[in-house]
């Protein structure tokens, strides 16, 4: 805040800091932007009520045994967590499928959205645009993965069965939404399939801005192959974009639960892909356990909050 | 490809281009090729789908081509929704009535905001602009129960407003808005408009707004595709009020008998927001060059 302060200072405004006290100066600021609160009011009580509130509103409610009908519900200090973490064995199941998903889908799409992106970045432009649209078109084009569901239907009609029969692996059709040995891989393949979205988009564009004269300079310096360039030079400099992009990489990530909705059904077999996602709608929305729901949520919340954290502090060191 | 080796430089087109061996230029194309086959591959197989007549969906092993196409398939969508509880067309109108209401709205709401955080200085901004990037990172699923309990104490559980006024507040564009408008409208042009006496909300419309519209069509894309592709609301119970894409997964229980009349409605929804991002790709892209975080 501080240094916003200076600048503000150094632009020869008519208010002069050092004239007054810090709460002085910062109310007249206040004033003289009336406009500027006026204009970002309307988007922040939005944001406040529907995104800031709900989360506080889960770290109270998980104290509680709230549940819609009794008002008001007790208070039971951490007892949700302890029933968590030490009697809910789905939820243990659930956390490890989550924590699976979510290590693989997350880091796999944001490294193919980044070696794609470059591999599209030397093509031509007329080409880069088509094969942009190929890459990035699973990921706006909504239910588009429900085709999966045909394409590994249960019965022989499916693709995946049908080749496989034909080349003579298998006899008969295997059950690939219904087994839970299949269940994960499958779900995993198709969230990945989808994952090239807003992240792969900005890398595409961070690679498009960046200044041809210094591949040329670091060619001179003694880069010798795109490998070398790649790393010293052009990641470095679109580092903005990769944070950007590990960001939503790991928030999207966490949030495919739609998509093992659609394929597996809910719940998905012996709970083979079930995922904190599916234990908070379970309690949430179908038992209206919602002091307990609540607790889920934040422990999903800290999860993504931290993992986001460990990435950005890994990608801080990238090209050093 | 043009390989014209000139005191060992390699060339493509008339540019020089250094550090690349033709060796790994081979060696990506065949990678980008096989994974573009990979992720084209299921979006052709709806396509292909949905043009089938009766006979070739049964056809064993499954054929990648069509040899009699029909639009029976879409045809058949209609009057199997006709004869529904709720016409189809409803369906389709709750998925355009809702994604359009919360776009204009999205848009709207945060390019005002983007336009104060990013162009003017007041105590709190900083601040402000933190907690957004905070909430990025985290999936919006988590608050569904405490949505829940905030919709229901304004009673708008089961209406439209359940859907459309959160969308509202989608932080995504705000932030493309932000970024864009601090990378590409320069602030002595802004002085100039004030100095002229124009009001900051003159300022905001008429000098920052047309200089950033390639945002805007990002902001829309990135909110229109939220909401176009929004499933089954838990906030919402009446059939009446229920979406496209739930009717989808209606047709698509039916199973097998309805895979075809199913591919047809996943092509009706895949190719609006294909379509929009076709014409506008190098506006998006240009937005996108400043999504960069700064850490």
């Amino acid at each position: 805040m501080s240094q916003e302060n200076v600048k503000t200072v150094d632009t020869a405004r008519p208010v002069k800091r050092d004239e007054m006290s810090k709460w002085q100066w910062t109310w007249k600021e206040i004033k003289r932007n009336k406009t500027a609160y006026f204009m970002v009011a309307p988007f922040c009580i939005l944001f406040i009520v529907f995104t800031v509130l709900p989360v506080f509103l889960s770290i109270i409610l998980s104290l509680t045994d709230f549940n819609m009908l009794q008002f008001p519900p007790n208070f039971k200090g951490i007892d949700n967590y302890t029933r968590l973490f030490l009697e809910d064995e789905i939820f243990m199941l659930a956390i490890q499928n989550t924590l699976i998903f979510a290590a693989v889908t997350g880091p796999v799409s944001y490294i193919m959205s980044l070696l794609v992106a470059w591999f599209v970045n030397e093509l031509p432009p007329k080409v880069r645009a088509v094969v942009t649209l190929v890459f990035y078109a699973p990921s706006i084009s909504g239910q588009v993965y429900l085709i999966w569901k045909t394409l590994f239907s249960s019965d022989s009609y499916g693709w995946a069965n049908a080749t496989l029969m034909k080349l003579g692996f298998i006899t008969d059709p295997i059950l690939w939404f219904e087994d839970a040995a299949y269940v994960m891989p499958l779900c995993i393949v198709v969230a990945l399939w989808t994952s090239l979205g807003t992240a792969f988009l900005s890398f595409i564009a961070g690679f498009q801005t960046i200044d041809r004269s210094m591949y040329e300079a670091a060619a001179v310096d003694g880069i010798k192959n795109r490998w070398q360039e790649l790393w010293f030079i052009t990641l470095p400099t679109m580092r903005p974009q990769m944070m950007f992009g590990a960001v939503l990489s790991i928030t999207s990530s966490f949030g495919f639960g739609a998509v093992v909705d659609a394929l597996c059904g809910y719940p998905s077999v012996d709970y083979a892909a079930h995922t904190i996602m599916h234990h908070l709608s379970d309690y949430g929305g179908q038992r209206y356990e919602l002091g307990y729901a609540s607790a889920i949520a934040v422990v999903l919340f800290v999860i993504m909050y931290g993992s986001n954290i460990l990435v950005k502090n890994a990608l801080s060191k990238v090209g050093e | 490809m043009a390989k014209e080796k000139y005191k060992k430089l390699r060339t493509r087109g008339h540019r020089v281009v250094l550090n690349r061996s033709a060796g790994g230029d081979t060696g990506i194309t065949i990678v980008l090729s096989i994974l573009g086959v990979i992720m084209f591959f299921p979006m052709y197989y709806v396509v292909i789908q949905s043009l089938k007549p009766l006979d070739e969906l049964f056809m064993f092993p499954p054929r990648f081509y069509v040899v009699s196409p029909t639009f029976d398939n879409f045809t058949e969508l209609f009057t199997l929704m006709s004869d529904s509880w709720v016409p189809f067309s409803r369906y389709i109108f709750n998925t355009v009535f809702i994604t359009i209401c919360g776009t204009l709205g999205n848009l709207v709401i945060a390019s005002m905001a983007a336009y104060s955080l990013s162009k003017l200085r007041f105590p709190g901004r900083n601040i402000i602009f933190q907690v957004i990037v905070t909430s990025l990172m985290f999936h919006s699923t988590v608050n569904t129960v405490t949505h829940f309990i905030i919709l229901s104490a304004f009673g708008w559980v089961d209406t439209y407003l359940s859907i459309i006024v959160p969308s509202m507040a989608t932080t995504m564009g705000l932030y493309l808005m932000k970024q864009f408008m601090e990378s590409s409208v320069p602030d002595t042009v802004l002085e100039s408009a004030r100095l002229d006496g124009a009001s900051e909300v003159r300022t905001f419309l008429v000098i920052a707004m047309p200089m950033v519209k390639p945002a805007w069509l990002t902001l829309m894309i990135e909110c229109f595709k939220g909401l176009w592709n929004a499933g089954a609301s838990v906030y919402i119970h009446s059939e009446e009020l229920k979406t496209f894409n739930y009717a989808i997964n209606q047709i698509l229980s039916g199973g097998i008998a309805r895979s075809g009349a199913g591919a047809a409605s996943i092509v009706i929804m895949m190719t609006v927001p294909i379509a929009i991002f076709v014409i506008n790709q190098s506006k998006i892209i240009e937005t996108m060059g400043s999504s960069g975080m700064k850490d």
